[in-house]
């Protein structure tokens, strides 16, 4: 009983914080639907959106406004910057590389990614801030049934409910609304969506500032949990392999994926881990990414490519 | 509420634009790429209601012509007309939101989406709830994706393609192919229907239900239609006038009989040498 209680503990653990990862993958899944660009620049994103947000809290706070008007306000200036973001990397970055090839788009984001990290330190400072939106702290459950309990980061849990209706609200949104259609229509053909008469730009800065969006709500859970610095522009490279097990094109993927690295990489840290040398979480998820890649290229939930031959 | 849903009878400016009338001009029109000259000099209008074919051997410019018309490529000199109104600076978007939609020569679907969704794509600038309703999602936004669900779903029914409604248009058979694609060009409810080769690579069956579909979207849609297609028996069933181009010039223009007769159309046909 009590090895099972732990095993959970591990697996509860894990799926939480691979539902984090999820958030950030999320971010790029969107944007490779809608342009077929693998988007560099979400982790200088997730930087910017959680330096705009923590920097107004702080200034906020210090003009003595109530606290949950400050948050209230934070987020909405946190938003406002990231519509001009992408209204910014439409207009200036995407915009004139329509109908361009992928590895160009891909290219032109790594740029993009320089000039966002510069310039949101530029202007809301280096730091590390402190953000503390969400309660982060232990919470015992089956306290009856297991001795000691099963222990739960709570921090975690509200990142899954958030993340939760975040998917929900996007497959809605991506299946059955005229945008989301659109969306898919450019990722699939820019001719023919022209031709039915979908605007190309006005798309991709609704794409652009949805993962915009999406990279605010990473930084508040993310800035909770290790305070908003420069470092958690590295989480870029922790949703790689979760878009890779998950497939680059499905929003339900971007959750699974990161739900199987989170618990896989605890899971192994601690069974695997005293065997063959501890620090596997560092590269677990790696390792784990390349088989999916031998067995199933475009991931567990990608799109297969039919190619007419 | 019911006259929104049902595809347009007559539209307003077709009401105003007596059938017969000249709906599209292009008046001297030349576009080159660099050196090559893909359009020189090209002048012909197509009339209110009709269907005009623009035909011609391979590499004289007929698509060109086309994406002119529908705002893919701009020409460097002439002129064009649509409804009575000169066009400056033709954008793909511009000319479907004034009521141009078309086809392509190697079919161009959202090939990852269904049927369905294809054909709704093309109700996009009909429908009218901003992005925020979109992103709510229940109330106005919803009622206005089951209207036009209704509408088409009409169309579907009309193009008998009841059957693969569901499925991802990338798995379905060249023939069927075509035909979401046209659904999804009427969905738009054009006035001017551009339809770049439909019967290629058809076989016979298929090609005589695209032409009965063609037929039955100029009657009862009232929709004017260009086509570009080799066919010729198809082409002289099908059209009213014909216009020939060959190596970017214009060599004939008239009804199926005049062209036929025509001794420079038979030689650019038959490769005598220019």
């Amino acid at each position: 009983m009590i090895l099972f209680g732990q095993v959970l503990e591990v697996l509860i653990g894990g799926l939480l914080s691979g539902v984090l990862y999820s958030l950030v993958a999320l971010g790029f899944v969107l944007i490779f639907k809608a342009s077929g660009v693998f988007n560099f620049a979400q982790g200088a994103m997730v930087l910017l959106a959680g330096l705009a947000l923590v920097r107004s809290l702080d200034f906020l706070a210090a003009k003595g406004i109530p606290v949950w008007a400050a948050v209230m306000l934070g987020l909405l200036f946190a938003a406002v910057i990231m519509a001009i973001t992408a209204w910014l990397v439409e207009r200036f970055v995407l915009g004139p590389l329509v109908n361009q090839d992928g590895l160009t788009l891909f290219m032109s984001t790594i740029g993009a990614t320089f000039v966002l990290e510069g310039a949101s330190q530029m202007i809301f400072g280096s730091d590390v801030y402190p953000l503390r939106l969400f309660p982060n702290d232990a919470w015992f459950l089956f306290e009856s049934v297991f001795p000691g309990g099963i222990l739960v980061n709570k921090l975690d849990v509200w990142g899954g409910l958030i993340a939760g209706a975040l998917v929900a609200g996007l497959a809605v949104f991506f299946q059955r609304t005229k945008t989301g259609r659109a969306l898919r229509a450019v990722a699939d053909d820019h001719a023919a969506a022209q031709s039915v008469g979908i605007p190309i730009s006005w798309i991709w800065f609704v794409v652009w500032l949805a993962a915009g969006l999406v990279a605010l709500v990473a930084a508040t859970v993310w800035g909770t949990k290790l305070g908003v610095q420069f470092s958690i522009t590295f989480l870029a490279l922790k949703a790689l392999p979760v878009l890779i097990i998950g497939g680059f094109t499905s929003v339900p993927g971007a959750i699974v994926g990161g739900l199987i690295v989170g618990a896989g990489e605890k899971l192994a840290e601690v069974y695997l881990g005293p065997h063959i040398g501890g620090g596997i979480e560092y590269w677990f998820a790696y390792v784990l990414a390349l088989a999916v890649l031998l067995v199933r290229p475009q991931g567990l939930f990608g799109e297969r490519l039919i190619e007419r031959i | 509420m019911k006259a929104d849903v049902e595809p347009r009878l007559v539209s307003a400016s077709a009401a105003a634009m007596a059938r017969g009338d000249v709906l599209l001009s292009v008046d001297n029109v030349s576009l080159s790429f660099g050196g090559v000259r893909a359009l020189r000099d090209v002048s012909f209008d197509i009339r209110k209601g009709e269907i005009r074919a623009i035909i011609g051997p391979n590499g004289a410019g007929k698509t060109s012509m086309l994406n002119v018309i529908n705002g893919f490529y701009h020409p460097q000199g002439g002129i064009i007309t649509f409804k009575g109104k000169r066009r400056h600076d033709m954008r793909p978007y511009l000319a479907a939101s004034q009521g141009i939609a078309r086809t392509f020569q190697n079919v161009a679907l959202f090939r990852g989406m269904s049927t369905l969704d294809n054909i709704m794509t093309g109700r996009t600038l009909k429908m009218r709830r901003g992005i925020l309703a979109q992103a709510i999602y229940w109330g106005a936004s919803q009622r206005e994706e089951i209207r036009h669900r209704e509408a088409v779903e009409h169309i579907i029914d009309f193009l008998e393609i009841k059957h693969i409604r569901k499925t991802p248009v990338g798995k379905l058979p060249y023939g069927l192919q075509k035909r979401v694609e046209l659904g999804r060009a009427l969905a738009t409810e054009p006035e001017l229907l551009l339809l770049d080769e439909p019967m290629a690579g058809m076989n016979l069956e298929e090609k005589q239900d695209m032409s009965r579909f063609i037929l039955t979207v100029k009657d009862t849609f009232d929709t004017t239609i260009a086509l570009i297609e080799h066919d010729m028996g198809v082409v002289m069933d099908l059209s009213d006038r014909i216009v020939v181009l060959d190596y970017g010039r214009k060599i004939a223009d008239g009804t199926p009989g005049e062209v036929q007769g025509n001794q420079a159309v038979i030689d650019a046909y038959l490769g005598i040498p220019h």
